[in-house]
């Protein structure tokens, strides 16, 4: 089951870079949120704040509160715990390219010191069936490299291995856009399926796409949050000029 | 926000609430879904954020011992020779004492306890300069060649022989020249250069042995080739194509948008490869040491015999006895560690400046 | 029509001038290569026998014997100089390419490896010398006199520069993708670093290493007051060991022709060895670095 994420007043800084300013919004569990946007207005930089993966970026900075459930996720955690319960993935399908399937889907879990053979096993399995790749790979498991795949496969199986540590939320940063229409479609697909388990968070510059797959959709611009509301509104009747302008293909 | 809404039924005894009266029909909230195993796992799992900075730590640390070898060396070089610079000073390198008893200049005398470097360093800087004259015609060819003559199928190969040149460790340059070298120039070349260039003073026939400054300079150049080349090919290639057909669409000849093209461009990176063969030729220990004759004394012919700063290290330490004896040769070796930390300095800022920070490999 | 002018015809003859002169220089670089190696083999197959490998050397004077108290005494003496330089050496690469990137430390850091490299082989061996050899140290133990452990350190730390430099150059060719993947999961940087990052490198690392051992196996003149030589054979840190170059050296100014012919085939196995490590280095270099990385 996957939780909400209350965001209050995010404002976040690459050195003197503003780059989000006073981002506040309610992400429902066990949905999926959209954000739109222009490239540069942001969108990547929020999803990042929400599992703290900005903060690798050693210029980085943060102000503001995220509760996920009831965490909240600056003040009583560790970005390393942080990152175990919220899961990302990422545009370009990233497989670690020394490690076999198997070991790709297990890694969060191995990596973390979890050994149990039989359990991982199954978790395994239960990962790939989830992330709709399970029949295509489950004669080579550990035969193939996680790298020797197809985009699209390869993206499933990030997916695969994001689920394996069973995370509350899944953010995914355009996890479509370097793939080709098929496993575009394969993607979204999954996403449906996957929503009901998990509170999803899903950037995407492709507005189709946010519309087929997301209930609550926000629209970023420069930084702010110009509009968050229900996909279907902000579609068809945007309260805001800029978003309707957006929607209709005037900018971005 | 959609919230699971449950009516509570009496079959559920873990559920300790109260059964409400059946016309109440009141919503509550499910107790949220236990945490599965993994999550529970995971949760157990520190913030790490001590193994982090413990592992910084070690890495900085190990990082640093860069630093702490080249002080340390630095170090222990200096206050070993406290001794003799206590006692002769700067003038310890260009010092020329007079033997009372043959009237002619003595330097290097560990009987008496007087030291003078003079003759290493003019063995060395003699060395290493014939050295240079004799590789950088023949690198800077070389790498002509391969970049911008050689047919494609030739290069790999070529290029793997020079990076084998490279590899050959200095001993065995050392044992070839002892035993094809020497020989060869002893019976071909010496009185050949002696006949034809002896007028002007660099060549005489008084040493039969074929060892000598000259034997070290050839030795020396084929050793400090593979760098030369291979640095000069690589700041060749750095100069874009756009550079070599600008030229060519002038109506040049192939040479001539070379040397417009290319080596005009490249001609900074080509001074620093040439200053790194220079710094490699300085240190330079074992070859040198089994060709140059190992006599303390300076000539203006390059076919007599010689000896550098290294190899008088090399030759003497084991041997030396008195304190003054070591100190004076450790004198020496923190002089050959200032110069060629002084030349490898500024030879890396030039081929940066030229290949703009990529990683050099030339070692 | 056109007419050739005497400076285009010059043009023209200094441009094949200058194709024979690279030509030339081309083939005297590579005669000499050719011929060392001919001689390596010619003068050192002939006395490679099951005797050189297996027997230490016989007395001044006598003939036979053969070299293994310094194959071995080059064992022990790389074994310690990985151990030391290698761990360090790879620590140093991760923190100039993890840690370290764009800072003035770093570069400060990759500048003075690079000069390290370029410091004679000797001047190292001297300072291991007052470091460990020197007397007046002689209270504690490995210090105050010529044994294998200091020609181990001298050997040592003439590695680190070189596999430092080759670390970083290989981890800064891993994907910044293949980190954040780690770093997403909740793995701890240090794990992260460890298990996922040096290992995606390893090729190229280990290949780095190869190079730096192939460099002090051939190295002489550090060993010359640090390990001293040992006519027996040795395997104690404690004691002065013989090392391969080092015999070669001895026996190449000897004046027995029979130690001539001993240094010829030690010289062809320690040849035989390099040219392998740097031929392994090439192939693993030309498969690709990532192996199956995207």
């Amino acid at each position: 089951m996957g939780v909400g994420i209350e965001v209050t007043n995010l404002n976040a800084w690459y050195g003197s870079n503003h780059t989000l300013q006073d981002i506040s919004l309610h992400i429902p569990a066990n949905h999926a949120t959209a954000l739109i946007g222009p490239s540069g207005c942001g969108k990547s930089t929020f999803v990042r704040c929400l599992n703290r993966m900005h903060e690798t970026n050693p210029i980085a900075r943060v102000t503001g509160s995220v509760r996920v459930g009831d965490l909240d996720i600056y003040a009583d955690a560790k970005p390393v715990q942080v990152r175990r319960r919220i899961g990302m993935v990422f545009q370009r399908p990233n497989p670690f390219p020394t490690m076999s399937i198997y070991d790709n889907v297990a890694s969060g879990l191995k990596l973390n010191g979890y050994s149990n053979r039989r359990v991982l096993d199954d978790i395994v399995e239960k990962s790939l069936r989830n992330s709709a790749l399970w029949d295509e790979v489950k004669d080579d498991l550990k035969k193939k490299s996680g790298a020797s795949l197809s985009g699209g496969q390869q993206q499933r199986l990030c997916i695969a291995r994001a689920l394996a540590v069973d995370p509350e939320v899944l953010l995914m940063d355009e996890p479509a856009s370097a793939l080709d229409p098929v496993s575009t479609s394969k993607i979204e697909d999954l996403i449906f399926q996957l929503k009901t388990q998990y509170t999803i968070v899903i950037v995407t510059h492709n507005m189709q796409q946010a519309a087929r797959v997301a209930e609550k959709t926000g629209f970023f611009l420069n930084g702010r949050m110009v509009e968050f509301d229900s996909t279907h509104k902000i579609f068809t009747n945007p309260s805001d000029k800029r978003t309707e302008d957006y929607i209709t293909g005037r900018f971005g | 926000m959609i919230e699971p809404v449950t009516e509570i039924r009496i079959s559920q005894p873990h559920i300790q609430r109260q059964a409400p009266s059946p016309d109440e029909g009141i919503k509550v909230k499910a107790p949220p879904p236990e945490p599965s195993p993994i999550r529970q796992y995971l949760l157990t799992r520190g913030n790490s954020v001590f193994a982090d900075r413990l592992f910084h730590v070690l890495m900085v640390l190990c990082a640093l011992t860069i630093f702490a070898i080249v002080g340390l060396i630095a170090w222990e070089l200096v206050t070993s020779s406290k001794l003799t610079w206590d006692k002769f000073g700067f003038g310890f390198f260009y010092k020329t004492f007079i033997n009372p008893v043959t009237n002619s200049p003595l330097y290097w005398d560990p009987v008496n306890e007087q030291f003078s470097a003079a003759p290493f360093v003019y063995g060395t800087l003699v060395s290493s300069f014939l050295a240079l004259l004799l590789a950088v015609p023949l690198g800077v060819g070389l790498a002509i060649f391969l970049t911008e003559m050689c047919p494609r199928a030739l290069r790999g190969p070529l290029a793997f022989l020079t990076e084998l040149l490279a590899a050959i460790p200095s001993i065995i340059y050392g044992l070839w020249a002892v035993f094809v070298l020497v020989p060869l120039l002893r019976e071909y070349v010496n009185p050949m250069l002696t006949h034809t260039l002896g007028w002007t003073g660099f060549f005489s026939d008084d040493n039969p042995t074929g060892l000598g400054f000259f034997a070290g300079g050839v030795i020396l150049s084929v050793m400090i080739l593979p760098i030369i080349s291979s640095l000069t090919r690589e700041v060749m290639s750095a100069v874009p194509h756009s550079q070599r057909e600008a030229v060519l669409a002038l109506g040049a000849t192939r040479w001539e948008m070379i040397r417009m093209g290319v080596l005009r461009n490249a001609r900074i990176g080509i001074v620093g490869g040439i200053i790194l063969g220079l710094g490699r030729a300085l240190g330079e220990t074992m070859a040198v040491t089994m060709v140059i004759g190992n006599t303390p004394e300076i000539h203006k012919s390059l076919l007599s015999n010689g000896s550098s700063m290294a190899s008088v290290i090399a030759n003497e330490f084991t041997e030396a006895v008195s304190d003054m004896h070591r100190t004076a040769l450790i004198e020496i070796g923190l002089a050959l560690f200032i110069v060629t930390i002084i030349v490898n300095a500024l030879a890396q800022l030039l081929v940066w400046a030229v290949t703009r920070g990529a990683p050099s490999q030339a070692h | 029509m056109y007419e050739e002018s005497l400076k285009s015809k010059m043009r023209a003859f200094t441009d094949h001038a200058v194709t024979a002169l690279a030509v030339l220089a081309t083939i005297l670089v590579v005669t000499p290569l050719v011929v060392i190696f001919g001689y390596l083999l010619i003068k050192g197959a002939s006395s490679l026998n099951l005797a050189f490998f297996t027997q230490i050397p016989k007395p001044e004077g006598e003939n036979g014997g053969g070299m293994a108290n310094s194959i071995v005494g080059s064992g022990v003496l790389l074994g310690l100089a990985s151990l030391i330089g290698i761990p360090i050496g790879i620590g140093g690469g991760i923190f100039l390419a993890e840690f370290g990137r764009g800072t003035t430390l770093a570069n400060a850091i990759r500048f003075t490896a690079d000069v390290l490299n370029g410091v004679p082989s000797i001047v190292m061996g001297l300072a291991a010398y007052a470091l460990i050899v020197s007397p007046h140290v002689s209270f504690l133990p490995f210090l105050g006199h010529f044994s294998a452990f200091a020609g181990g350190v001298a050997l040592g730390i003439m590695m680190i520069p070189t596999v430092c430099r080759t670390t970083e150059e290989m981890l800064l060719m891993v994907p910044h993708a293949v980190r954040e993947a780690a770093l997403g999961l909740g793995v701890p940087n240090w794990r992260s670093v460890l298990s996922i990052t040096l290992k995606t490198a390893s090729p190229g690392i280990i290949t780095g290493c190869m190079l730096a051992f192939a460099r002090v196996a051939g190295e002489t003149a550090p060993l010359l007051f640090t390990a001293l030589g040992n006519s027996f054979m040795s395997t104690s840190l404690n004691r002065p060991i013989e090392a391969l170059p080092l015999q070669i050296y001895v026996y190449a100014l000897s004046p027995y022709d029979d130690q001539h012919r001993l240094a010829w085939a030690g010289a062809l196995v320690l040849i035989v060895l390099i040219v392998v490590a740097v031929s392994l280095v090439r192939y693993v270099a030309s498969r690709g670095v990532l192996k199956g990385a995207s």
